[in-house]
């Protein structure tokens, strides 16, 4: 049952070949024999799931069922869940308990799918390889000494293992599809504003959005269609109509044209991963695209801008976490400076505190131009350059990641080659374009992912694309040993 | 940009943060590392370029000022770490 896809399960729920329920404690079953050495949950809900399956099931037998009524799914620990610990996989959170639902849960819940827990993350979305988790790092299923990425790695690592058939990511600056890259799984990042923020603990305000990881182009299509949509918790949301992501994906990708930018195949780029990607590209030129090489001139300035952007917005976000509301809060504080001091000190892991310190510091008075205002200009310029080569091309591909996983402590010690490790999905995140990881390959036995960016709500043709070519290659179905 | 460990220290107090006297050199190496990968930023001239607000132009989105939530304070309250008389406890820090 763990190898169908949520297509295939939804059909089979549907037929009555099997119940929620059944499946359901099939996919407990398995957590509780693999996930101890992976680490891919935070938390795994056995008694709400069984009983969400029980209501699903009877949603099923009174002919009330929608399309993914009874389907588990897991959440990564950034989504609030009434009820539930919501840690974000740090120590700050570990004690909390949200109180209400983030909306993507929300609607999920609405929608009759199961959750089955939350997976494992970087510690507030902060890394590329779910090593600065308070509760451990995450093992990639393809090879246990690699890591998964990040930070939606818990959940790129249960769908690789068949620990999950979808589960929610975060993307940050690519925390959805650097982490699908490297596990061989499918991510998609949805344009800034298609899915609601609210109750996704906030990490970097102008650049956070959710999205669908599964094994298939289609299982992203079927769960994005349930979690997008305007909401007016969330004051960036979009209030345009969603449409039925489904609805394309068998279109003919005759005449489609494809955007190479150079910048993504020079310097920088492991070469066996450069041979996967081309692969990849004769594959999409046999089903009648066209290739058209292009340019996005400011690409190397992506990672530095970022490292401006996001830390200055973490720094304010994560002001909440003070030790007087909810959270961590140290032992007998003498004055409330000691009390904010100790208990941030305390509850923050280092990559966390090392980001906000470099906020901090690029909003402190007299270096906000330099720094802040220097890179909200350069984020017009490469989204300029986006707007420019999407006059030219339908999609833009290219290389998700430089180089397929990494180990395990190769690069934590060293925050500035972890965040190259980012190099090609960040300025999509600058830009709030939607972009999508597939897998195309293995080198040297570990998975690598092709991206796919996409014009501003373009998602139905992402997923199409995507889609044809998982119609004419089987990586995407290929499983890590011992797995299928 | 390379920062000393004062530096650091000023920046940890202004961002409420204790960082243990023996992290501060290392925190003073890998924060100076990461701004001079963002001066890399420096190499392009923006004059005259208007800083992106928001990817999409979207303006913010204004609501009638009505009451639009719910009393759920026992439910709020059900996961606090302390409370009394359906108040929040505090240390006695907090004025």
């Amino acid at each position: 049952m763990h190898n169908k896809t949520i297509a295939e399960l939804a059909a089979g729920l549907k037929a009555g070949e099997f119940t929620s329920e059944e499946l359901t404690k099939a996919y407990l079953e398995r957590i509780k024999a693999l996930d101890g050495d992976l680490n891919s949950y935070i938390t795994v809900t056995e008694e709400q799931a069984l009983e969400q399956a029980r209501a699903a099931d009877a949603r099923i037998a009174a002919g009330e069922a929608g399309p993914l009524t009874g389907v588990p799914i897991a959440h990564k620990d950034i989504f609030c869940t009434d009820g539930v610990r919501t840690s974000c996989a740090s120590k700050m959170l570990d004690p909390f308990i949200a109180p209400y639902d983030a909306t993507v849960v929300r609607k999920f819940k609405e929608a009759g799918v199961v959750m089955l827990g939350k997976t494992n993350m970087d510690e507030f979305a902060m890394g590329s390889s779910n090593e600065t988790s308070f509760y451990g790092p995450v093992k990639n299923p393809w090879d246990t000494r690699a890591v998964p990425g990040g930070s939606s790695g818990g959940s790129a690592a249960a769908v690789a293992a068949r620990l999950a058939p979808g589960a929610t990511g975060t993307d940050t600056g690519g925390s959805i599809r650097q982490p699908a890259a490297l596990c061989g799984i499918t991510g998609l990042k949805p344009t800034y504003g298609r899915v609601s923020r609210y109750g996704m603990i906030a990490f970097a305000s102008s650049l956070d959005q959710a999205g669908p990881m599964a094994r298939t182009a289609e299982d992203c299509a079927l769960m994005l269609g349930a979690m997008a949509g305007f909401d007016e918790r969330d004051s960036t949301s979009m209030d345009k109509a969603v449409p039925d992501y489904t609805a394309d994906l068998n279109n003919d990708l005759n005449g489609l044209k494809i955007g190479l930018p150079q910048e993504y195949f020079g310097e920088g780029l492991d070469s066996e991963v450069a041979e996967t990607i081309n692969a990849a590209i004769e594959a999409y030129k046999k089903l009648g695209a066209e290739v058209v090489e292009i340019s996005l001139p400011n690409t190397n300035l992506a990672v530095p801008t970022y490292y401006v952007v996001a830390p200055a917005e973490c720094s304010s976000n994560l002001s909440r976490m003070d030790g007087v509301r909810f959270g961590h809060r140290c032992e007998d504080p003498k004055d409330l400076e000691d009390l904010y001091k100790r208990s941030r000190g305390e509850g923050f892991g280092s990559e966390v505190k090392r980001r906000i310190l470099v906020g901090a510091y690029a909003l402190s008075s007299g270096y906000y131009d330099a720094y802040y205002l220097k890179a909200q200009q350069l984020r017009q310029l490469i989204s300029d350059d986006f707007v420019k080569a999407f006059e030219q091309v339908d999609v833009i591909m290219g290389p998700t990641t430089p180089s397929p996983a990494f180990n395990l402590g190769e690069k934590s010690d060293d925050p500035v080659s972890m965040y190259l490790a980012d190099i090609y999905t960040i300025a999509v995140n600058l830009a709030g374009l939607p972009g999508m990881s597939v897998p195309a390959g293995l080198v040297n036995g570990r998975p690598v992912g092709l991206q796919i960016i996409g014009n501003y709500f373009d998602e139905s043709r992402l997923l199409n694309v995507a889609h044809k070519y998982q119609q004419a290659t089987d990586w995407h179905t290929q499983a890590p040993e011992g797995i299928a | 940009m390379a920062l000393d460990k004062s530096d650091v220290e000023s920046i940890a107090h202004l961002a409420r943060l204790a960082i243990g006297e023996e992290d501060v050199p290392a925190y003073a190496e890998t924060l100076s590392n990461i701004l001079t990968l963002v001066e890399q930023m420096n190499s392009v001239d923006t004059t005259g370029v208007t800083p992106m607000a928001h990817p999409l132009d979207m303006a913010q989105r204004l609501r009638e000022d009505v009451v639009s939530e719910e009393n759920q304070r026992a439910h709020l309250q059900q996961y606090a770490p302390s409370v009394e008389d359906g108040l929040f406890l505090v240390p006695k820090v907090i004025e």
